[in-house]
């Protein structure tokens, strides 16, 4: 029997498991949204704005480990993606987007919401394809979804014409691919393997710094074993949050620009650094040439171009991060590393984490109760600027997938459809919003969404009247001269959220948040809980740009 | 330092377009680039020449290599490889003696004469890089109205072919 090219598609989402689409239809992907009508298995969630759609198979993704979908029909509709997609591209993560294309004989001529999608996006995504003979469909889906979730994940765009979406053909699902260009290397080399173990023996002041590689590999238990069998203290990147519990007395928390002092201080000392799954981006590293200058690197990754790339690496070693881990726990003895440790609690003890705790509703006090309140166990999904940090640093994950951050790309307007995102992909879990009101702005349309599939989760909107972050940088470096960073003008949150018909509660005094919490929480409904906090608060510390990671600023 | 990298992609329209805007942003400075079809069906095979230190080179190769498109990235070394390259040469000849002239170099150099009328003479050169660039320099003096040149394309010598090369920068 033969299938239209609208048909196969659909038929090829079902055979790679995918049950929601997140998308907007228009013009020229109307036969796709035409088979989607009539397919039960396959939720299709409308999101006010193409971004939107991106961003919410993205949080899809990063909570559920699965690959997101989102569907957009040709020009304005693919070029709202491009955000969405850049922000998968930076963190990893495996969604596949599908966008309508003007017909096959149209293309070129600047037809009506005819854009050249695929040479917009080719920087931002892993491979993407545009579909020219209907034939070639099923294996190019097929292809699309491997290519999204092997090796290093990341997004990928297929545009499918009209025509082809129209045309027929035979459908046969491809068992198996032939993908020439793309094989990850998954087993590390053993030789190297060995090297690694032999440096860890030998280590004085080990650390192990643990990014987002370790929970797209499903590595933490790996991790966790190999922390606790050698007695190595763990620091993350900001993605790497929930890849090793931070309960843990091992556990240094964050490090980088905003991370604790001991993470720093304890990076700066140290003989050997065991880098698993990050990248090192210049927000962890400060002043390239000061970092970890005393230190061996040992660098696990599987995509081999992350290695050697912004620091010079002593073992480098290629593969799955999960693989790489179970051989090295097999090769590295018990260790104990007293002195180190002694050092790093005596760091631990001069410099935690701190900030004013007076009278006032500081944002800091809002994340410590939102972590009290959920138990440690939400899924946290931010925004961008300085909720996310004070997100990152007060409140203590021990499970991966539980912080949901755009870490590469830092997309403000991220945290609301990667929250729906994150629900739609794990309806059972208690699922918090942290965003800030610049952000909140930047795509509060998919409120929407929240209100039309009655998602029950809770915003925690840390207003501050400011795009604080920017503001903060501005006190800190430009003179405290605030160009255009004040909000006025902004809505009354509460009101915004009553006017789509859900719950919002203010709260502008300390005594006032536990109540409100409690409500928001007990609630079995989308809440939206706006804090009015102090303008001028700074996210603290902070390592000046251009400096080395272990001079803060705002630490004594 | 120079490099000379064969690239084996995938044949189709957008290709050449994917794999230059790469180089462009990472930052990497394309010297000269030839493609054409080679022997598999569907291959196409490309010779970029990139200035760069072993570094620059490590990342490109990197980054070539992880585009799905790309099915290999080969690093050749100009002493175990043959390099060439074509140019054509449009000289002004208005005169005989300039003629003969020129008719000298290009036997010296073994070019050849492509076209010829009573103003022009259009030589046709293969061979490395430097070769070219002689005949160039010495043609100049009598008036060049026009140079094509190819870049670069490169084979390893011997009977390893680019599967068979050793893997840089995996």
């Amino acid at each position: 029997m033969k299938l239209s090219g609208a048909e196969i598609l659909v038929q090829c989402l079902k055979k790679e498991g995918v049950d929601v689409i997140f998308g907007v239809p228009g013009g020229a992907i109307m036969p796709v949204y035409d088979i989607l009508y009539s397919e039960p298995s396959i939720k299709h969630i409308l999101t006010r704005h193409e971004q939107g759609a991106a961003h919410a198979a993205d949080g899809y993704a990063r909570a559920t480990g699965k690959v997101g979908v989102c569907l957009a029909t040709s020009g304005p509709g693919a070029t709202n993606l491009v955000t969405g997609l850049a922000n998968a591209y930076l963190d990893s993560v495996p969604i596949v987007a599908f966008t309508g294309q003007v017909s096959t004989k149209l293309i070129g001529t600047d037809a009506f919401q005819e854009v050249y999608i695929c040479g917009i996006t080719s920087s931002i995504t892993k491979n993407n394809y545009i579909v020219r003979r209907v034939e070639e469909l099923a294996e190019i889906i097929k292809e699309a979804f491997y290519i999204a979730k092997v090796g290093r994940p990341g997004p990928v765009l297929v545009d499918l014409p009209k025509d082809v979406q129209l045309a027929q053909t035979n459908f046969e699902y491809p068992d198996k691919l032939k993908v020439i260009g793309y094989n990850p290397t998954y087993d590390g080399h053993i030789k190297q393997i060995k090297m690694a173990a032999q440096s860890i023996e030998k280590a004085k002041r080990p650390i192990i710094l643990a990014g987002g590689g370790v929970i797209i590999s499903n590595a933490s238990s790996e991790l966790r074993e190999l922390a606790l069998k050698t007695s190595i203290p763990v620091t993350t990147t900001l993605m790497g949050l929930g890849s090793f519990p931070e309960t843990h007395s091992l556990s240094l928390g964050m490090l980088g620009m905003h991370g604790t002092p001991y993470a720093n201080y304890a990076i700066s000392d140290a003989d050997l650094i065991i880098a698993l799954g990050v990248r090192f981006d210049d927000r962890i590293t400060g002043k390239l040439s000061d970092f970890g200058a005393q230190a061996k690197v040992i660098h696990v990754d599987i995509d081999p171009a992350e290695i050697g790339k912004n620091i010079s690496v002593d073992i480098p070693i290629v593969g799955d991060l999960k693989k790489v881990l179970k051989r090295l726990n097999e090769a590295v003895n018990k260790k104990e590393h007293k002195t180190w440790l002694e050092k790093i609690k005596e760091w631990k003890k001069k410099n935690p984490l701190k900030y004013k705790n007076d009278e006032i509703l500081r944002p800091q006090y809002i994340i410590e109760k939102v972590y009290e309140i959920t138990e440690g166990k939400a899924v946290i999904v931010t925004d961008v600027g300085q909720h996310q940090m004070w997100s990152a640093q007060y409140y203590q994950y021990t499970e991966p997938r539980t912080f949901i951050s755009s870490g590469g790309l830092g997309t403000m307007g991220y945290g609301l459809p990667a929250a729906i995102g994150a629900k739609f992909g794990c309806p059972e879990k208690k699922v918090v919003c942290i965003s800030g009101d610049g952000s909140f702005q930047m795509n509060l349309q998919e409120l929407a969404i929240a209100m039309g599939h009655k998602l029950n989760f809770v915003v925690i909107l840390i207003n501050n009247s400011y795009l604080g972050m920017v503001r903060q940088w501005q006190e800190l470096f430009f003179k405290k001269r605030y160009a255009s960073t004040n909000l006025f003008g902004s809505p009354d949150f509460v009101k915004l959220v009553e006017a789509y018909g859900g719950t919002a509660i203010r709260v502008s005094k300390k005594q006032e948040l536990y109540p409100a919490l409690n409500k928001a929480f007990s609630l079995n409904e989308f809440v939206l809980i706006d804090c009015l906090v102090p303008e001028e608060e700074n996210v603290s510390p902070i390592v000046p740009p251009g400096a080395s990671i272990s001079e803060m600023l705002g630490v004594d | 330092m120079r490099h000379t990298i064969a690239v084996l992609v995938k044949d189709y329209p957008g290709i050449l377009a994917k794999v230059a805007s790469l180089f462009t942003r990472r930052g990497f400075n394309i010297e000269s680039l030839a493609v054409g079809h080679t022997e598999e069906n569907g291959v196409s095979r490309m010779t970029i020449v990139v200035e760069g230190d072993e570094k620059v080179l490590e990342q490109i190769t990197k980054q070539l290599n992880k585009l799905v498109d790309v099915f290999k990235v080969r690093d050749l070394q100009a002493q175990s490889s043959v390099e060439r390259e074509l140019a054509l040469i449009k000289v002004s000849t208005n005169s005989l003696p300039v003629q003969s002239e020129v008719i000298q170099l290009v036997d010296i150099f073994r070019a050849k004469i492509v076209d010829v009328n009573n103003q022009i003479m259009t030589i046709e050169t293969t061979g490395v890089e430097d070769k070219v660039n002689a005949l160039i320099e010495l043609l100049r003096p009598f008036g060049i109205k026009e140079v094509v040149r190819t870049g670069k394309i490169a084979l390893s010598r011997g009977s390893k072919d680019i599967f068979t090369l050793k893997k840089t920068g995996e």
